[in-house]
């Protein structure tokens, strides 16, 4: 599938130049035509922020929700219609930080949904404060005395509340991100793909030259099944380990410990209900 | 002699009480199923402290020849099976009151109360069967006896639960026996009676609580996903709904907060269920971000609300009808949506199915307003009619060219789903196109407000106009919503004017066009709510201009009473 199927007409696209954000999304179209899924089998959501404005700048269904919500948005969305692929799109800001919570249970309730983050330590949107993923000394109008708080470090935390699929991509590397991003997608269950990205407006720190310089790609040799091991790269810094670090299979997803599932796979937006059911119920009761 | 029901009443109000975790409840259970069992009319409503082992907790029950469904201070007959008998049943004690206990428990503890005190050594009952567990179930055997009820069927109620436990099942058999001699006896001896005809007559009824009712109703609407974090006093639509899922086929989740609780349900909404969020008012309050991103978005989603007292924690147990403000302001920016206040149980369950389909049709947030009293309360009614009630699902089909926004003469864009036909769906929390994408475009944007408002006009028409009990002509009108509809109507018959006439208010957003007219119509309004600043007697005057300036405010923690709104009313009805 030619992967400007994904492409929008007449948009007007509010990142910068030269922002991460557009390799993020070419590896994202890329990834799902090669996956050959059409737009309207794709569910894209997303929050509040720059990354969050992707479903604004390609096709496919959406929902572009609240701040911090977006994973909550999708795990719903999904339960409600599991032949479809859903994807949670949005910031560090975002994920992390407003939605920090739904995270953490978003991770353990494993919805077979893909979680891509946009990490460029800065809020870009608000220009220029710190993030949770922000470096400690990382000097901002509102941290004008610079970052003391510890950097949230979202691919340990994953993992330690039993991700299934824990990544991390380099928005500079598309063919490797859109090789992680089809992984993910064809991942059962909660798939998190944390992607370094610039941010040239407001990171002068943490540019490309600076995450070209402090990443590297995990060997062939890794297995990314020893959860030990993936916990070990989690907590690395600096040069930081990329690519699949940690991924089981086999965990039931969410959709599938739902009751409405059990004999029938049906999107419940197609069943006839019908309200015999609650007559038999009463009538059981007299 | 003391024989019930006294003077002219036509029932018995008895009361229970005792500490948390202490059997009452079965005793409960078991004196509420076998009255009803026997034919009997009954009502039970229960209060209770925030916690779960001791304290003092107490269930009103009333047996009845007629249908009965209200709460009365009356207390006809207590039994308070421990000591620490709380102020609240201890002033509603007067010398009518007719008190089984023991005095080796409670000692001196009522003896100072004009109620007419017999000893009963339940206690030294309870052990000679096997322990003090048994002590509520000889307590529960008198009062059987004195109803008369077969013991067969109390028998069944341990039968069933202990079919397998010969020695449990043959002491609490035992404990029954033993209550059937001391209940005779007190007969025989001329201390207590109860005549009370009308076996029977309520044969062919089914024994519901609010929280039956409202999860019922939200199945027969099509409800196939519902989410929470348990919060008193709603958390038993949730509990009914888990308890059911297998059986209904519905998603049940128990989320990390209330902020998630309601995204997951949008969430749902959007890929075609249709979510129920059921949490209290602290969880509500979480969710207000939520509940204007389905106003923004017109995701359709179906919020019910126990409320108990604010603010803030309040009192997390008790009761109260004080989040009518709140749930019709809740979400910045301005959204339509309909508030539902069901009365009795009957509205309860077709109220919330037709929440699910006016959700549906108007793709708005729709809430029911319900309490703790409501909730945990229960009695016989007649089983719903189901027949006639359809699922209403408002989805179509989408083309290539699908706009999920278009703007519309009555304000609803036609919904469709993802997946669900060539078109894709686009939704946003920002302002939109007529595709959901973003703009700030600010002719637009006027028109998407107004495309939005404009579903007022149908919601209006299609309100649910309030009910008039009583005379079609009347001078005086007293008005209630929710939870205090039976009370206020029993407090008026007793009243006994037929010049004077209840309207209850069963939505209570948008007010149905015909509400003006009969408040008009009456010399002088009355309005009874369970809050302190007559939150409906403002809604009514924002929507119609009438202000009702008399008002019967309530607002202790415990549900008004019948006895609470005669007197108000004996004060304000000349």
């Amino acid at each position: 599938m030619d992967w400007k199927i994904y492409d929008l007409e007449d948009i007007d696209n509010q990142w910068c130049p030269g922002c991460g954000d557009f390799q993020i999304m070419e590896a994202l179209k890329k990834a799902l035509a090669e996956l050959e899924l059409a737009p309207n089998q794709v569910v894209l959501h997303s929050g509040i922020g720059q990354a969050a404005k992707m479903p604004h700048f390609m096709k496919g269904n959406f929902f572009n929700g609240l701040h911090g919500r977006s994973i909550s948005n999708a795990t719903g969305m999904k339960a409600a219609n599991p032949e479809l692929t859903v994807i949670a799109i949005g910031g560090d800001g975002d994920m992390y930080g407003e939605g920090g919570n739904h995270f953490l249970h978003t991770v353990r309730r494993n919805p077979d949904i893909t979680n891509i983050v946009h990490n460029n330590m800065v809020y870009g949107l608000t220009k220029g404060q710190a993030s949770p993923t922000s470096s400690i000394g990382f000097r901002t109008a509102v941290q004008t005395d610079g970052v003391f708080e510890e950097p949230f470090n979202p691919v340990a935390v994953a993992i330690a509340q039993g991700a299934t699929f824990v990544s991390r991509a380099f928005s500079g590397y598309v063919d490797e991100t859109k090789e992680l991003i089809k992984r993910a997608i064809r991942h059962k269950g909660y798939a998190l793909v944390d992607i370094f990205q610039p941010c040239v407006s407001f990171n002068k720190v943490n540019t490309h030259k600076w995450f070209r310089e402090n990443t590297y790609f995990l060997d062939e040799a890794y297995d990314p099944s020893d959860r030990d091991a993936a916990m070990r790269k989690a907590f690395e810094r600096a040069p930081y380990p990329l690519g699949l670090l940690y991924s089981v299979e086999g965990r039931k997803t969410f959709e599938e410990n739902l009751a409405c599932y059990d004999e029938d796979a049906t999107p419940l937006y197609l069943r006839e209900r019908k309200t015999s059911a609650v007559l038999e119920f009463i009538e059981a009761l007299a | 002699m003391n024989v019930l029901p006294r003077g002219d009443f036509r029932d018995v109000s008895l009361v229970l009480c005792g500490a948390a975790g202490q059997g009452v409840q079965t005793v409960e259970e078991l004196l509420v199923q076998s009255l009803h069992k026997a034919g009997f009319h009954v009502f039970a409503s229960r209060e209770y402290m925030s916690r779960i082992r001791g304290g003092n907790n107490s269930t009103e029950i009333r047996v009845s020849r007629d249908p009965v469904n209200a709460f009365v201070d009356r207390i006809d007959l207590l039994l308070p099976l421990n000591q620490g008998v709380r102020e609240n049943i201890r002033e509603r004690i007067n010398e009518g009151t007719v008190i089984l206990g023991d005095k080796e428990e409670l000692g001196e503890e009522l003896s100072d109360t004009s109620g007419r005190f017999i000893d009963v050594d339940l206690l030294q009952k309870g052990r000679d069967i096997g322990g003090k567990v048994y002590v509520g179930v000889v307590a529960a055997g008198i009062v059987a006896g004195l109803f008369g009820i077969d013991k067969s069927v109390l028998y069944g109620f341990f039968e069933e639960r202990f079919a397998d436990r010969e020695e449990i099942l043959r002491k609490n058999r035992r404990a029954v026996d033993v209550g059937y001699e001391t209940g005779g006896r007190m007969k025989e001896e001329s201390l207590l009676e109860v005549f009370l005809p009308g076996k029977g007559s309520a044969k062919g009824t089914v024994v519901l609580t609010g929280t039956d009712a409202i999860s019922l109703g939200a199945v027969a609407g099509g409800c196939d996903f519902v989410t929470s974090y348990p919060m008193s006093p709603a958390t038993g639509v949730l509990t009914f709904m888990a308890e059911h899922s297998h059986r209904f086929g519905i998603a049940v989740e128990q989320a990390e907060d209330e902020i998630a609780v309601i995204n997951l349900a949008l969430g749902a909404s959007y890929g075609g269920a249709r979510p129920l969020a059921t949490t209290s008012g602290g969880g509500l309050a979480l969710m207000s971000e939520g509940v204007s991103l389905s106003g923004a978005t017109e995701l359709p989603v179906v919020i019910h609300v126990g409320q108990r007292p604010g603010p803030a924690t309040g009192m997390a147990t008790r009761t109260e009808q004080a989040d009518l403000d709140l749930v019709l302001h809740m979400g910045h920016g301005e959204f339509p949506r309909a508030i539902f206040a069901p009365g009795t149980l009957e509205e309860a369950f077709y109220l919330c199915h037709r929440a699910f389909n006016l959700a549906a049709k108007y793709q708005i947030p729709v809430f029911i307003l319900t309490d703790q009293y409501f909730l945990d309360s229960y009695y016989d009614i007649h089983p719903f009619e189901i027949g006639h009630l359809s699922i209403e699902k408002h989805l179509v089909e989408s083309t290539v060219d699908y706009q999920r926004y278009v703007i519309t003469e009555d304000g609803i864009s036609p919904r469709s789903v993802p997946g669900y036909g060539k078109g894709m769906v686009g939704t946003d929390s920002h302002e939109h196109d007529a595709d959901g994408h973003v703009q700030e475009d600010f002719h637009l944007r006027k028109a998407m407000v107004e495309k939005r408002l404009r579903k007022m006009r149908g919601l209006r028409q299609e309100a649910v106009p309030p009910t008039l009990i009583g005379p079609e002509e009347y001078e005086n009108l007293v008005v209630a919503w929710g939870s205090t509809r039976h009370i206020v109507e029993e407090a008026l018959e007793r009243v006994g004017r037929d010049d004077t006439a209840v309207l209850h208010f069963a939505q209570v957003y948008p007010l149905s066009e015909d509400t003006e007219g009969y408040l008009r119509k009456a010399r002088t309004v009355v309005a009874v709510e369970g809050n302190a600043t007559g939150q409906l007697a403002g809604v009514i005057r924002r929507e119609t201009g009438f202000e009702i300036t008399e008002r019967i405010l309530h607002y202790t923690g415990l549900q008004i009473s019948v006895e609470s709104v005669i007197d108000g009313l004996r004060q304000r009805l000349s």
